[in-house]
């Protein structure tokens, strides 16, 4: 187990105050903070190697390309995947867009069902929404239990058409913390459906558990730098190299090209034709350096140290009266982001009172209305965890709670 | 900027104990819904006019203490007046929200509490809810119309 004081150091942004008291920051799910180790490889790269990549001879352009490469093979790595295999995006919502319009808006059509869940995030839903009409498939919807989890009677009877020809759905919900087990509807889906492909939201579980492609039985994967302890301005589409290849460029420009003549284009080979223009490098190395930075600490460490501040967490909320938490009770079925409402007290209320304790919680939809009208609740607050989290800081959760509650008490 | 500059207590004795919020308005001429997606504030305002005159006006909604109070605040002090004079003060209303200084001061009422909340710049449009209501209702009815509805961007 890791030392979280020790990690506390690495992030020079805890040190600040906010409203003159000690930053209490609990909105990494929204976006992590950065160790100066990632902080550092960046500006490395300002300093020492600037350069565009892919382009030019001299020993810069080298040395960029180098580590820009270098951080892929790292990234791929991280997720189980080969480095022909990770495509670099500017975030999940692009990674989305990019599944949709060179995967599902070609290869699905009339009577096909692309199988999405109640509980995405809106990236995971506008995208496949924009391209259905013209593609003809039909866009369907998981139902979320009362308990925070996908509704498996519902999601059997979808899949039981063997329609599904897409599924699409999230690994860990960013309102509920939901865990889905993702091989098993993969498995269910493939089942009823050998042509089906299945698309998987990890913007919230890589960042908080160990992640492999080939274990969640899943063909792609998008995920965001900005949650996991890189910079903001890179994602990724992970998957097999071999689907990736099959699947038309979506933005065309530099760099994705072997020939270009006036009257038509060949392209590079995926990862590349995907990666039009130049690439956010700096970013890419930024985040090839968290990756490392996450597995000096040990995904299973993460994950162990989550489950630690959400056993302090869960009860205590529950504890405090008024306040309802959603999702999953179990720690072992959900990860570390935590919603909860309380009781006569607007979200944004509770943010901005909450903001003045030094304590920082996102209050909204959290991109995830269809999500919120099945909740039933217009908004609510979250408060995420991460690995710089200690459990004080769930004990100033919970005292910041009242004392939101103490200031609007008639 | 302190909490207090946001949160007066003239705000929160009127989020705790609202005037004329009721999702009922009896004769009411029109009704309006407005719509805060961002923040998930909703509003249902209703208005019966007499003689160019707002005889009568209920709101009732969904929302943070800045909203609701802004909206019970504009319901006291518009009750009575003239269809000009309401939105006169509702433009007054805006014209503060923006920092641009605080007209009709007397007429503002418990309204002027509320300048404090333009220096949060994110609950800005929660303190403008109810008065946009309110134009858009006297605007509706004034055009024949009995009922709209606005999503605010
Ligand atoms: C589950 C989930 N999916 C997708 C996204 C979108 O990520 P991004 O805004 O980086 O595209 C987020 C984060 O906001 C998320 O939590």
């Amino acid at each position: 187990m890791f030392d979280v004081a020790t990690v506390r150091k690495d992030f020079p942004v805890l040190e600040r105050e906010v409203h003159g008291r000690p930053l209490v920051y609990l909105d990494s799910a929204a976006t992590s903070q950065t160790p100066q180790q990632v902080i550092d490889a960046c500006t490395r790269i300002h300093a020492e190697h600037n350069s565009n990549v892919h382009r030019g001879v001299h020993a810069l352009a080298e040395e960029a390309t180098e580590a820009y490469e270098a951080a892929r093979a790292a990234i791929a790595r991280f997720v189980g995947v080969d480095a022909s295999g990770v495509v670099f995006t500017k975030n999940t919502s692009e990674a989305f867009n990019l599944v949709a319009h060179s995967y599902a808006r070609r290869r699905l059509g009339p009577g096909d069902i692309l199988l999405a869940t109640q509980m995405e995030h809106h990236s995971n839903i506008v995208p496949w929404q924009l391209v259905a009409p013209e593609a003809g498939f039909e866009l369907r919807y998981v139902p979320v239990t009362a308990e925070g989890y996908l509704d498996r009677e519902a999601f059997d009877a979808i899949v039981a058409t063997g329609r599904v020809k897409l599924l699409a759905v999230t690994a860990m919900s960013n309102v509920l913390g939901t865990l889905n087990p993702v091989a098993e509807l993969a498995g269910a889906v493939r089942a009823a459906n050998e042509d089906a492909i299945v698309v998987v939201d990890g913007a919230q579980s890589v960042p908080h558990v160990g992640t492999d492609l080939a274990a969640l039985n899943a063909d792609l994967l998008c995920f965001s730098g900005h949650k996991m302890l890189g910079p903001s301005g890179i994602g990724v589409l992970a998957g097999h190299w071999d689907l990736l290849e099959s699947m038309p460029p979506f933005l065309g420009g530099g760099e994705m090209i072997l020939d270009v003549t006036l009257e038509g284009s060949r392209f590079k080979q995926a990862p590349y034709k995907f990666e039009a223009g130049t690439p956010p490098y700096v970013e890419a190395i930024g985040l090839g350096e968290a990756v490392a930075y996450l597995e000096r600490l040990g995904m299973t460490n993460v994950r162990a140290h989550e489950v630690e501040l959400l056993e302090r967490a869960l009860p205590a909320l529950r504890g405090v009266e008024g306040v309802s938490v959603h999702g999953p009770s179990d720690p072992a079925q959900r990860g570390a982001a935590v919603s909860f409402s309380v009781e006569g007290l607007h979200p944004h209320d509770l943010g901005t009172v909450m903001d003045r304790e030094g304590v920082a919680v996102r209050a909204g939809h959290h991109c995830a209305k269809p999500l919120m009208r099945a909740l039933g609740a217009s908004a609510t607050t979250r408060a995420s965890f991460y690995v710089y989290n200690t459990l004080d800081e769930v004990d100033a959760l919970v005292d910041a709670i009242e004392a939101t509650q103490r200031f609007f008490r008639p | 900027m302190s909490l207090d500059d946001l949160y007066m207590e003239i705000i929160l004795d009127h989020y705790r104990n609202p005037r004329n919020r009721s999702g009922e308005l009896e004769g009411h001429d029109v009704h309006v819904h407005h719509s805060n997606p961002l923040c998930g504030d909703e509003l249902d305002l209703r208005v019966r006019l007499r003689d160019g005159q707002i005889d009568g006006l209920a709101y009732d909604g969904d929302g943070c203490s800045i909203s609701m109070a802004s909206a019970s605040v504009m319901s006291e002090v518009v009750i009575g007046r003239k269809v000009a004079d309401a939105e006169d003060l509702a433009e007054a209303f805006r014209l503060m929200m923006h920092g641009e200084g605080v007209g009709r001061q007397e007429d503002l009422g418990d309204g002027v509490v509320f300048e404090g909340v333009a220096k949060f710049p994110v609950r800005v449009k929660c303190a403008l809810l109810g008065w946009m209501a309110l134009k858009d209702a006297l605007n509706t009815h004034s055009e024949g119309g009995q009922a709209h509805s606005v999503t605010h961007e």
